[in-house]
């Protein structure tokens, strides 16, 4: 095949993601940061406002600080939580026990369960009054809490909730731990190296890609937490804007208020922060990381 | 160390206190993983059987984990408070034209990047990769706005038309797969005289099957929880879907919570039975976009 051939197919083959690269994204991109520059209802025409949406989040808008603030609580304990919590259960997975397929299943199942279905089960479990966590506290003779009733515990909660589907990272991590070479711990070994000492100058490392990739899907998932705090608090964000998350909040600018001009702008804002995080995260441990050895 | 010249006895005494402690980390892992267990199936059994409680066993204090009753009207009483069976076929129609323009689309566009190295083949495939990493948000009031323009709004167009023109998570995946397919038998095809697309249709994608279901299995999940979409688009409760439609049970003043789970318990079944179907891809497709970047 010549090469003005081959490009010609390829390119018709990949014409159904061009066209939606262009219409979809692009194009709604461009769109979005000019809406962003505007007042503008949905209906009717946008009054251009130059960056007023821009100044008045950061200057004139408790809430938005509140939102994120919200946000940058849940992401900070519960992303790292969850990568542990995943990679533990990996770990204990990864030790020749028997029945390795039916306790996986057990663990990974709830990651599977709508976020819908799983915030109002959790929601049930976490009612005060009735409450199955709070009669479990109260048989333990433990102090009893409001859960998601109450400012102080309902992002705890969320979290608390968020980690019932640390089995999704477990897969992923369990795949990891599967690829590592048995030689490497059988050389250790030899060397008289313990089994902490190889964990971390094993394990960890011949995992870092696995690890990486946890990090950087997890961070980006839990900025646009949605779902959960929706439920929990009926769209509100309750109580006292406790579980007012990000997008929750730009979800309510967007379509409870109509303020798509200064939703666009929060949007934007939100990209920005992901990407300055990621780039982040590849600079400090991009190089760090092993890939193994597919040239792929 | 030379393991021969240790004595005997003390070689003897090494191992069994090696073979020892293993006993005991062995008991230790099965210990865990009971604990473990126990607590994440909790919640499930915890669904299950209040889906089957009298409301007033629901709201004692301290709740018990078995009915006293088995209160199996919970279910038929779902189907009286919300219009459930309707949302239940909406659920199914929207998540079943989402696999297949995912399939289609994904597949095709797979291909292209996985073996064909036109020109652009690398600046196409990094903003592929960097799609994944923008967040719904940004694109989701401009879409709207034109769906709202073209009065799509409250309609499943805007929930399933997307999915023709393919999804990065799911072409990389697709992509890792056909990599692994030997070019050999490409080849030999051409040889043969087959044309690109036959290649594609005849070869490649019958040797796919296992990552197209995953795409499949994953895309249904996907299309069966997604909540936001659903709730920014539907307006009339006729279109409703499950995710949406549940959520009234969760009325403002009084929850029926019987019923509420009797409903949960319906939405998930779909899901447990859609995993359980397909566990081995599952847990492969899931595996390979995690560790081979």
């Amino acid at each position: 095949m010549s090469r003005k051939r081959t490009t010609l197919l390829f390119y018709l083959f990949i014409s159904p993601w061009l066209l939606g690269f262009f219409i979809f994204t692009a194009g709604p991109m461009i769109y979005s940061l000019f809406i962003s520059l505007t007042d503008f209802s949905g209906i009717g025409s946008a009054k251009f406002v130059g960056l007023a949406n821009y100044a008045k989040m950061f200057t004139g808008d408790p809430l938005f600080w509140k939102s994120l603030w919200n946000t940058f609580v849940y992401t900070i304990f519960g992303v790292p939580l969850g990568l542990i919590a995943g990679y533990l259960l990996a770990l204990l997975l990864n030790t020749k026990v028997k029945g390795l397929g039916v306790w996986r299943t057990i663990f990974y199942l709830p990651s599977l369960v709508p976020a819908v279905a799983s915030s109002l089960l959790w929601l049930l479990i976490f009612q005060p009054d009735f409450g199955v966590a709070n009669a479990i506290l109260r048989w333990a003779n433990l102090p009893t809490s409001n859960w998601l009733l109450s400012e102080a515990m309902s992002k705890p909660t969320l979290i608390i909730m968020s980690l019932w589907g640390a089995g999704g990272g477990m897969i992923i991590y369990l795949a990891g731990l599967q690829d590592v070479p048995t030689s490497l711990y059988e050389a250790a070994e030899l060397d008289g190296a313990g089994p902490l000492r190889k964990f971390f100058t094993i394990t960890i490392p011949m995992t870092s890609n696995v690890i990486f990739f946890n990090l950087i899907m997890g961070l980006i998932g839990s900025f646009q937490v949605f779902t959960q705090a929706y439920v929990v608090s009926n769209g509100k964000g309750g109580p006292n804007n406790s579980t007012l998350f990000y997008v929750l909040y730009l979800y309510s600018n967007a379509f409870s208020y109509f303020k798509m001009g200064y939703a666009s702008a929060l949007a934007w804002i939100l990209f920005l922060i992901i990407l300055v995080v990621t780039v982040i995260q590849f600079k400090f441990f991009g190089n760090k990381v092993y890939y193994g050895d597919s040239t792929n | 160390m030379d393991i021969s010249k240790v004595p005997e006895n003390t070689r003897k005494k090494k191992s069994r206190s090696i073979k020892q402690g293993r006993k005991w980390s062995k008991i230790i892992s099965y210990l865990l993983l009971i604990i473990l267990s126990v607590v994440f199936l909790f919640p499930f059994l915890w669904l299950v059987f209040t889906a089957v409680k009298p409301e007033r066993e629901v709201l004692t204090f301290p709740p018990r984990m078995f009915p006293s009753v088995w209160k199996w009207s919970n279910y038929p009483e779902v189907f009286k408070l919300i219009d459930f069976g309707q949302y239940y076929l909406n659920s199914i129609f929207v998540s079943l034209i989402g696999v297949f323009g995912t399939v289609l689309s994904s597949t095709l566009v797979a291909f292209g990047f996985a073996r064909l190295k036109g020109a652009g083949h690398g600046i196409w495939f990094a903003l592929l990769l960097a799609t994944m990493m923008l967040p719904s948000q940004v694109t989701m009031i401009p879409v709207y706005l034109i769906y709202s323009k073209l009065k799509l709004v409250n309609t499943f167009v805007p929930l399933t038309l997307g999915a023709f023109f393919g999804s990065a998570y799911y072409i990389f995946l697709q992509r890792q797969f056909f990599l692994t397919i030997p070019k050999s038998l490409e080849e030999s095809a051409r040889l043969d005289g087959a044309n690109t697309f036959q290649i594609f249709a005849k070869i490649m994608l019958p040797l796919s099957v296992p990552s197209v279901i995953t795409v499949a299995l994953l895309t249904f999940m996907g299309f069966w929880n997604d909540f936001m979409n659903p709730l920014i688009y539907l307006n009339d409760q006729s279109k409703y879907t499950l995710a949406l439609g549940i959520m009234q049970l969760q009325g403002s003043h009084v929850v029926a919570w019987g019923p509420l789970m009797a409903a949960s318990v319906m939405v998930i079944v779909p899901v447990i039975i859609t995993f359980f179907v397909g566990q081995k891809y599952f847990i492969q497709g899931i595996a390979t976009t995690g560790s081979k970047e």
